[in-house]
């Protein structure tokens, strides 16, 4: 007998089911015999590709005192193989009328191209001579340096908010790797040698411990020999040292740290809160806690701070739960001109125990379950966002994860959200930091 | 062996080369003038369940008072804040609970108010965005809390060096001129605006005759003409015209100037250059080209590889000609550590010689054209980023055939037509160069 009740389930399974399908596309998964993965999102729309390839290594990885070696070496892949010397790379995608770069995370380094659909050969030819041939030339590799400090000079030392960033995380996290920032400490940078590089270049860039995603105008039954030729024949690196995944201890109280600048114009505060990653069960529940908060306009800490008291100018939260480890939840805020941050502190504290305390209402978790859904629809209409979104997925254990998290969002119930509220933004689990805008000879303001 | 992989290499390369779809040239845009004046432009794509609109209306810095600088931003930001029928918190509420978005932002040009969203939210989608851009009704508080916001970000904008590089820039270049201002204004002349002021400057300028709407998406023609009369035949202008603003010449410059900020960073940020072209000067092709070979074309360009690759200066540099309605500025912007800027300079100073007294090598020309050619359709890969684009092409009379021409307008350009574009457009003598450093540590 069907019960009215039985086809509201009914119903309710059905839209869970058809909205992952909704919002992303098919993939098809192939893997060579020396364990390189490859994975394609054929989209015909438009004569354009994006490749890009993924390697499982990223700051989390490094050695102690060799901090900033991940990002270093995805300059070096730019600097040449003996087949196509130095400087060159950027060049020929260029000519292709392509687009290429790169970005190192503390989980992952990934290089793309985005070109015209018949010149995607051209990437998996660079990549597979990359992936196991570069110079690593010791003159380009000083040079590269300069220039790695003068991103850290232009990204933190003159960036005050990075600044407080990087603080926050590196005392919130006091064991864990995702304490060190990307780019590194200048001193480390300073430190890294060449035999460092080689040798962290001979351990993770290989084909098992890598994968490639195409997307857009591509097919396999088209690529698929030319990678098997190109990348088949580089040999997998084999055995790694398996990472020590050092688990931070439960903080045992609120910390607090000050960065007083004078460059800074504005008060700002940061809070940190240590909380799990995706796919823990609370990884969902937390990141629709962020988007009950900091949504756009009509959430809750704009709608308090900025709007009601105008205490601040902005005011945010942030939650990603694809990364390999436990990361970090934050809240942060600007002052407006002339206000306090310590009243800050307090509003951004008294919303917390609100959400600690009662459950948000049914339409602000369904306008979270809306976003994200919409945000994925929207990333498909490009062949690149399409793939990262993918690849994010795929780097933290498989891509088939990205249907179960939009299943899971759709799953949150608003008293999930009070709980992880209630159960991790405590107190005790707290890094505060607070950016002082100081005068010159150091007299805060 | 080695010999059959590469013929089977050729063949797959031939084959995917063939197979190659070419809807990007193809993209096919419908126009049509309202009897309101609005002039629509439609692009069916049905591929994603998504719709991106822009409305591209002709009002910026330029139909400003001066002494209302940033009254063509504001009107704009308050759009969003309040209309006759709704709050500020209805409006931003029904947008964000459908995971779409609704916001206008102001360039030197023109303003562009823009929606995304989701095929099923369209009607709900046309309502806001029709609402938001024909009947605000800038809510007194709205108007307060707004100034406040903007005020305090300009504020806070002042720590990060090139925000201020880029302010100071633009006046030494500009002067008197509008685009030697900031769209936001300055903290002062944001106070002397009133609300009366941005009510005015709605009606004067957001007007159907004033406007382009572009629309891209999952639409049929039936489904784009039910909600065109539903949502935009009743828009119609009110009261009078906006009177033109009378526009001072931009200047000549007639010496270098140095303009030195002192503050307490490692880095100095260095902006140099000054006045560029309009978007309809006939060289536009060819100063696209000499950009590129300059310090346009990142990686592959003489700057980038010179400044970064070979000396270790920077993490990045690079030029670009600003080309709008009226002459635009030519700037190329770069950090470096404080000791170091005065090479820097030295080399940028350099490589503006060479380029006005060598012709650059007919491989140079040739990847530029490569690139430029082969890039466009990147530019048109997203819907958000069509709507964009074919509103910018209608605002600056480019053609209804400028998709198909683009081509041709680049492949014609010659060596000789970069040569002498250089000569004339770029200028080692009477610069403007502004540095936001630490005096104590820069050394020139």
């Amino acid at each position: 007998m069907k019960s009215p009740a039985v086809l509201v389930i009914l119903l309710i399974a059905i839209i869970v089911c058809i909205c992952p399908l909704a919002a992303s596309a098919a993939v098809e998964e192939f893997k060579l015999d020396n364990g390189l993965k490859i994975l394609f999102i054929e989209d015909h729309k438009i004569p354009l590709v994006t490749f890009q390839i993924w390697y499982r290594v990223g700051s989390i990885d490094e050695p102690a005192g060799k901090s900033g070696m991940s990002h270093f070496l995805e300059h070096l892949m730019f600097k040449g193989t003996p087949r196509y010397g130095t400087k060159v790379f950027s060049n020929l995608v260029q000519r292709k009328g392509g687009m290429d770069n790169a970005f190192t995370t503390r989980d992952y380094t990934m290089y793309y191209q985005t070109l015209p659909s018949d010149s995607i050969p051209l990437s998996i030819d660079l990549e597979a001579d990359r992936m196991k041939n570069l110079l690593l030339d010791p003159k380009e590799l000083e040079s590269e340096r300069s220039v790695v400090m003068e991103e850290r000079r232009m990204r933190y030392e003159d960036d005050p908010q990075n600044l407080l960033d990087e603080a926050v995380v590196a005392t919130s996290l006091e064991v864990q790797a995702y304490r060190k920032p990307v780019i590194g400490w200048m001193s480390e940078i300073l430190a890294i040698k060449r035999g460092d590089l080689a040798d962290y270049y001979a351990t993770y860039y290989s084909p098992d411990n890598a994968f490639i995603i195409i997307s857009g105008d591509a097919s396999p039954s088209k690529l698929m020999p030319l990678i098997k030729e190109k990348f088949g024949r580089i040999a997998p690196a084999g055995d790694r040292i398996k990472r020590v995944k050092t688990v931070e201890p439960a903080q045992q109280g609120e910390k607090i740290v000050y960065v007083e600048k004078e460059s800074a114009e504005l008060p700002s505060i940061v809070m940190a809160y240590h909380v799990p990653s995706f796919p823990d069960k609370d990884s969902a529940a937390l990141d629709v806690l962020s988007s009950v908060l900091s949504g756009g306009k009509s959430s809750r800490l704009y709608r308090s701070l900025v709007y009601e008291k105008r205490i601040a100018l902005d005011a945010s939260a942030d939650y990603s739960g694809l990364h390999r480890d436990p990361f970090l939840f934050e809240l942060s805020a600007t002052a407006a001109p002339g206000k306090d941050v310590r009243e800050i502190r307090k509003a951004l504290l008294s919303e917390v125990e609100r959400l600690a305390k009662d459950p948000p209402s049914d339409d602000e978790v369904q306008k979270a379950k809306n976003q994200v859904e919409a945000a994925f629809i929207f990333a498909r209409d490009s062949s690149y966002s399409e793939a990262l979104y993918t690849g994010m997925f795929e780097v933290i254990g498989d891509w088939r994860l990205r249907d179960r998290y939009i299943g899971e969002i759709n799953a949150v119930t608003p008293e999930a959200v009070r709980e992880v509220a209630a159960r991790y933004l405590t107190e005790k689990n707290r890094t505060t930091g607070y950016l002082i805008p100081v005068k010159p000879g150091g007299a805060s303001e | 062996m080695n010999k059959l992989k590469s013929i089977l290499l050729l063949f797959i390369i031939a084959c995917i080369a063939s197979a190659a779809p070419t809807q990007a040239d193809a993209l096919s845009i419908k126009k049509e003038t309202m009897p309101n004046g609005l002039i629509v432009l439609y692009v069916e794509r049905h591929e994603l369940p998504i719709v991106m609109t822009t409305l591209l209306v002709k009002a910026s810095q330029l139909d400003e008072e001066p002494a209302k600088a940033g009254a063509a931003n504001l009107t704009a930001k308050m759009l969003t804040e309040g209309t006759a029928t709704r709050t500020s918190n209805d409006i931003s509420s029904s947008i964000e609970f459908i995971g779409g978005s609704l916001q206008a932002a102001t360039n030197t040009d023109y303003t562009g108010v823009s929606l995304s969203i989701l095929k099923k939210d369209i009607d709900k989608g046309f309502d806001l965005f029709s609402d938001v851009v024909i009947h605000p009704s800038f809510p007194a508080d709205e108007f307060a809390r707004k100034k406040e916001l903007v005020k305090g970000s300009l504020k806070q904008k002042e720590e990060e060096p090139s925000f201020v590089a880029g302010r100071e820039f633009i006046r030494d270049v500009f002067r008197s001129h509008p685009y030697g201002r900031l769209a936001e204004g300055s903290i002062g002349s944001i106070d002397g605006i009133e609300r009366a002021d941005i009510v005015r400057f709605h009606n004067e300028f957001y007007r159907p005759e004033n406007s382009i709407l572009a629309v891209v998406g999952d639409l049929s023609p039936d489904e784009l003409k039910k909600l065109l009369d539903r949502y935009f035949s009743s828009w119609k202008s009110s009261g009078a015209k906006a009177p033109s603003v009378l526009l001072p010449a931009p200047p000549v410059q007639t010496q270098a100037v140095v303009d030195i900020i002192d503050r307490n960073v490692t880095q100095a940020n260095i902006n140099f250059g000054g006045i560029g072209i309009a978007r309809d000067n006939h060289d536009y092709y060819a100063v696209s080209v000499m950009n590129y070979i300059l310090g346009g074309g990142g990686f592959a360009s003489r700057l980038m590889k010179v400044v970064r690759d070979e000396m270790g200066l920077t993490y990045s540099i690079g030029s670009f000609f600003a080309a709008g309605k009226y002459p635009g500025r030519f700037e190329i912007d770069v950090q470096t550590k404080n000791e170091s800027a005065g090479r820097v300079i030295d080399e940028i100073l350099r490589q503006i010689k060479i380029m006005k007294s060598e012709p650059i090598s007919d491989a140079e020309l040739r990847d530029a054209k490569d690139y430029l050619v082969g890039s466009f359709p990147r530019r048109l890969e997203t819907s958000r980023k069509i709507a964009d684009f074919i509103v910018a092409t209608q605002y600056y009379n480019l053609g209804d055939d400028y998709i198909d021409r683009y081509r041709d307008y680049i492949e014609n350009v010659t060596k000789d037509d970069v040569f002498r574009v250089a000569k004339k457009y770029l200028d080692d003598r009477n610069y403007i160069l502004v540095i936001v450093g630490d005096k104590k540590k820069l050394k020139l």
